[in-house]
Formats: C-alpha cells, sequence, structure tokens
C-alpha cells in the first residue's frame, strides 16, 4: 500500500514547527516507536530550518515538503527554490556552519544523516536545494 | 518554549521547558544570558532539560555558546536529565565532552 501527502508553505522559522508535526502526524497510522516518530521529526526539523536560514536568506521563498510510504518505508522529499549550496562537500562536513558567528552548530546535515537511513542532498545554484530521505517504519 | 530557574548554593539551574528550534533559538539565548549574567558568582550552571520534549540542533549552537561564556567567566558547566531523544542530538554532537552530563 502506499500513500502520500505533499505541502507547500512559506519559508519562515515558524513553520519548522509545523512541518515536523505534520510529517509526525502523517505516518501514525504505520504506528511508529517514540524513537521512530523524534528521529523523523528532528531531520524533517533540520531540512527545513535549513531552507529558511541558508535557501532564503534575504527573501520570502516557499518550501515543499513531499512524503510517501511504500511498504513500511517513508520516503521524504524537502525542497526550497532559493539561493542553492556552492560547496556542497563543504557543508556536509560535521561542525561546518557558514553561520558560525550565530551559533549555529553545524550538525544540521550529520543529523539528517544519523537518524534517518538513507539521506541525500542535490543543489544548483540560484536553483534551489532538495533533500531526500528515507526511514523504515516497519517493525524492527 | 519556557525557560524558568532555581538557585541554590551548588549553582544556577535553569530549566528548559517546550520545544527548541531555530523559531525560538534567538529568544532562548538571550534569556539564558540573561540568567547568567544575573547570577555571575554562581559556582556552578546546570542545564536541567527534563522539560524540553523537542530539540534539534539549534540546541546545540546554543549550549556550546553558553559553555564559552561561561568558561571565560570560569563557571563550570553540566547537562541534566535529557530525555532519550534529546540526549541523542547531543551524544551525535560530542558537546558532553564539553558540557558532562550529571
Amino acid at each position: 500500500m502506499s500513500n502520500k501527502m505533499k505541502i507547500t508553505f512559506s519559508a519562515i522559522s515558524e513553520n519548522e514547527s509545523f512541518a515536523r508535526t505534520a510529517v509526525a502526524g502523517f505516518i501514525m497510522f504505520l504506528n511508529p516507536t517514540v524513537e521512530q516518530i523524534t528521529d523523523v521529526k528532528t531531520a524533517v526539523s533540520e531540512a527545513v530550518t535549513n531552507c529558511v536560514v541558508h535557501g532564503y536568506p534575504d527573501t520570502m521563498g516557499e518550501i515543499t515538503l513531499e512524503c510517501e510510504i511504500n511498504e513500511g518505508v517513508l520516503h521524504i522529499k524537502i525542497s526550497d527554490n532559493g539561493v542553492g549550496i556552492e560547496n556542497l562537500n563543504k557543508v556536509l562536513e560535521p561542525f561546518y556552519s557558514s553561520k558560525a558567528m550565530e551559533e549555529h552548530a553545524g550538525m544540521g546535515f550529520t543529523i539528517m544523516r544519523t537518524f534517518m537511513d538513507s539521506f541525500s542532498v542535490e543543489s544548483a545554484l540560484n536553483v534551489g536545494t532538495t533533500v531526500t530521505m528515507t526511514k523504515s517504519l516497519s517493525i524492527a | 518554549m519556557k525557560i524558568k530557574h532555581n538557585v541554590t548554593k551548588r549553582g544556577l539551574y535553569i530549566y528548559l521547558e517546550g520545544e527548541l528550534d531555530e523559531c525560538n533559538g534567538a529568544i532562548a539565548k538571550s534569556k539564558i544570558d540573561n540568567l547568567i549574567e544575573k547570577n555571575s558568582t554562581a559556582p556552578s550552571v546546570v542545564f536541567n532539560m527534563h522539560g524540553l520534549t523537542f530539540m534539534d540542533s539549534t540546541g546545540i549552537g546554543v549550549l556550546i555558546g553558553r559553555y564559552k561564556k561561561l568558561k571565560n567567566m570560569k563557571i563550570p558547566t553540566y547537562i541534566e536529565n535529557p530525555s532519550f531523544s534529546v540526549d541523542k542530538v547531543f551524544s551525535v554532537s560530542g558537546i558532553y565532552n564539553l558540557i558532562p552530563k550529571l
């Protein structure tokens, strides 16, 4: 059985909690464990925060969140049409932050990678960035 | 999120409650900094995480920033009572090497 959802929302900080709560609600019918729910919520929060803070530093844009559950596996795609990432290898390094002076930890991508089963990011300058993640929610 | 505090002989206890993310990270920082400045003679600062129901990597940045400030003030800093999920975020970052868990 496959189940899908897609939402587009304004890239503002207030929607970080909306996005992670929406995904948590979407997966609830699978009876995930508390740990699975918080892993997914944390990864979604990191991805959406990146779009808000880095994707649209000076403009007000939109974020699209797509989820699909297929055979007990959750697929998440979070994309923006923002400025893109110049050096992907650099930003994927743990503790690297382009905004270190503002006390950003530089751990967002590391957390997505650690908390989800698979993780990938595609980005093009002035086109946007898309993060794709999966996590099996079937009973281990 | 809510930030409560309690001053005892052992130090300044800061209780973080609710959800901590990028949206409220800046407010959390300034509230905590205010508490630290008002209690600059405290022998230690303990961040109690018991009431924190959600935290992403924003929390790492907030705590490392306060740790640096407190280190300059020569005040030892500790983390207490993180939930399983908050503990997982902290563990990934290695923050316990700087701020020990009580």
